[in-house]
């Protein structure tokens, strides 16, 4: 499957920057415009986009396909949660910067495992690694509030000039949401960056053709671990944002349905495109939303739109546009 | 010395159940090189076949129950019957990411069929536990129907071995699983090995559920549970080994017993790290080819 991202043929370069910037603008008067409940569901939304732009460095940038990723989630999760109940911590950026170091670690423990093989035997070893993490998380209860998990009170943002206090949807439907978007387009923008820097190149060489980057001088492996390390590092940021706005951690984050879910997301948007994982992290979250709030067979629901999905348009949301897009234009 | 003769038969009761869900995992890696992951959905399946049956049938104590314990392990067969050929066959061309992804919402669509069948709430079919009673071993009681499941356990081993290695399908199973496009060539029907085979994984994953509903009961998320102990025990044998699942099943058994008693915080964790250092040292398991 060599599907290429055909936004840079159909919009130059001032074009794709009027519609980020459009996107930015939108994404800045949103909460004006819409009730705060929506305002918290976006938020989800895009701390889910840094998940899936994270993860989708691995599967669409570098060619592997974890399948436990859920455990840097559940580590910048499970940091945050911890620094509150044990250091007292409230200030966000402190458990922010907190999650990302936990998380850094250990991807690039694990990352340093199981770079060593590709392919299924790649998906398997991140699975049976996460899965470690699960169950010491499920059974160390003393430790992690075992399956009840842990509560994370609002925290205070920029050194505690806004304070976590007082009305929670008002809190978490203004600043906090305002604290994402802005970790958000940093995130976007650095691996942005990352994906278009020669060692962006370098991944994509080696996930189109492994020998011949090799031989062109990469090291592969290293290359690789570097990638599952800024991989797993953005999912725990993910992580460590999501916590306070959930306000429960607990194991089901760290269980292999999840790591399957940040999968889902990035296909669902299209892992072949950059901007994929965000438009896939955000539908997702809408139509699992909705899905629950309609029936109890929502599982039934998302199963049968990943099927579908698979079956008729595997190149996601943002590939099947694009090529849509690209279709007509040649046509007129 | 009571205890470790208990604790033995612990184990193998264990293997016996873990053997039936992961030699049909590896069955089905083995042939078609798909990881299914709604492997554990489909032994849940089976599970809640039997157990709706035998809670229809009533709670009247009949020896005629044991027929009914089969019936999850036929239900599951058929429905593999029809999801190969539906859902997978199409996939059999394109890559890895995207056959996950199928068994994947399988597997979500799978839980919420048994919801909607069986309910929310978990079903303890244990007439036919409770109809065997239980032995004395060295003073101690033991309930009889677990000889059953460990016997059960065993024999699908034997006729297994004795399936792929001594029939002709046998013959032709393997050959698919070593060259299919060659096979392909001389006259087989691959799609047809490839349905038999699917459905023969699913009716070990759909019996193994059966025969264990009466102690375990049925669940939700009993499938999704099994599932990764199914792939310990299969990345230890080796991904598409026979001998590799029994060795594997009977490996695994024998860790959790010890783990329960011994080191019960760490035993999960303890048992996915030693899948994760065998994968690492030796990926294709101890009895799978490298």
């Amino acid at each position: 499957m060599s599907t290429v991202d055909p936004s840079p043929v159909l919009f130059g370069l001032t074009g794709r920057l009027r519609g980020a910037a459009f996107a930015v603008v939108l994404l800045l008067v949103l909460p004006w415009l819409i009730p705060p409940y929506q305002t918290i569901l976006l938020s989800y939304g895009l701390i889910f986009g840094i998940a899936a732009l994270g993860f989708n460095i691995l599967l669409g940038y570098t060619g592997l396909l974890s399948f436990g990723h859920s455990a840097y989630f559940a580590v910048g999760a499970y940091a945050v949660a911890f620094l509150v109940k044990y250091l007292h911590v409230t200030s966000m950026e402190l458990s922010l910067l907190g999650g990302i170091i936990a998380s850094t670690i250990i991807s690039g423990l694990f990352g340093a495992v199981c770079v060593r093989h590709t392919r299924i035997f790649f998906a398997v070893l991140t699975l049976a690694l996460s899965q470690v993490l699960w169950s010491l998380a499920l059974k160390f209860y003393w430790v992690t509030g075992g399956s009840d998990g842990l509560r994370v009170p609002t925290p205070s943002l920029l050194g505690g000039l806004i304070p976590g206090t007082g009305d929670k949807v008002l809190f978490l439907s203004r600043p906090y949401y305002y604290f994402v978007l802005v970790v958000f387009l940093a995130s976007v923008a650095i691996l942005w960056v990352i994906v278009n820097s020669p060692f962006g190149k370098a991944l994509q060489a080696i996930r189109d053709n492994e020998t011949r980057a090799e031989f062109v001088g990469i090291q592969v492996r290293r290359c690789r671990w570097l990638a599952f390390l800024i991989s797993g590092t953005f999912t725990g940021l993910s992580g460590a944002l999501w916590a306070p706005l959930n306000g429960l951690v607990t194991p089901d984050v760290v269980y292999w349905p999840f790591s399957g879910r940040i999968v889902f997301l990035t296909v669902l948007g299209g892992f072949r495109t950059f901007t994929g994982p965000i438009v896939g992290a955000v539908v997702f979250n809408y139509l699992e939303t909705y899905a629950v709030a309609t029936t109890v067979y929502w599982q039934f629901v998302l199963g049968a739109v990943l099927v579908i999905l698979v079956m008729t348009m595997p190149a996601g949301i943002v590939g099947t546009v694009g090529r849509l897009a690209l279709r007509i234009k040649r046509v007129t | 010395m009571v205890t470790l003769a208990i604790q033995v038969l612990n184990s193998f009761y264990y293997a016996s159940s873990l053997f039936l869900i992961a030699c049909g995992l590896s069955l089905i890696y083995g042939v078609m090189r798909i990881v299914n992951l709604a492997h554990g959905s489909l032994y849940a399946l089976g599970a809640y076949v039997t157990a709706g049956a035998v809670l229809l049938a009533g709670t009247q104590p009949s020896g005629l129950v044991f027929l009914l314990l089969p019936a999850g392990a036929f239900a599951v067969a058929g429905a593999g019957a029809i999801l190969e050929p539906s859902l997978l066959r199409p996939l059999y061309t394109r890559a890895e990411e995207y056959q996950l992804l199928v068994t994947f919402g399988l597997l979500l669509i799978l839980e919420d069929v048994m919801r909607f069948f069986w309910g929310a709430l978990p079903l303890f079919p244990s007439t036919p536990a409770d109809l065997l009673g239980s032995s004395s071993i060295l003073g101690t009681t033991y309930p009889n129907y677990n000889f059953l499941v460990i016997a059960v356990g065993f024999l699908a081993a034997a006729l297994m071995w004795g399936f792929v290695y001594k029939t002709r399908f046998g013959v032709i199973l393997r050959a698919t699983s070593q060259d299919m496009r060659m096979t392909s060539a001389l006259g087989v029907n691959v799609k047809r090995v490839y349905v038999l085979a699917f459905a023969i994984g699913c009716f070990m994953a759909g019996l193994g559920g059966a025969i264990t509903v009466p102690i375990t009961g049925a669940a939700m998320g009993m499938g999704v549970d099994a599932l990764v102990l199914a792939f310990v025990v299969v990345v230890i044998g080796g991904l598409g080994s026979l001998e590799g699942a029994l060795v594997g099943a009977i490996i695994v058994g024998f860790f959790r017993t010890l783990g329960i008693n011994f080191f019960p915080e760490v035993e999960l964790a303890a048992l996915y790290l030693v899948a994760a250092v065998i994968l690492l040292v030796r990926p294709a398991g101890l009895f799978g080819r490298p």
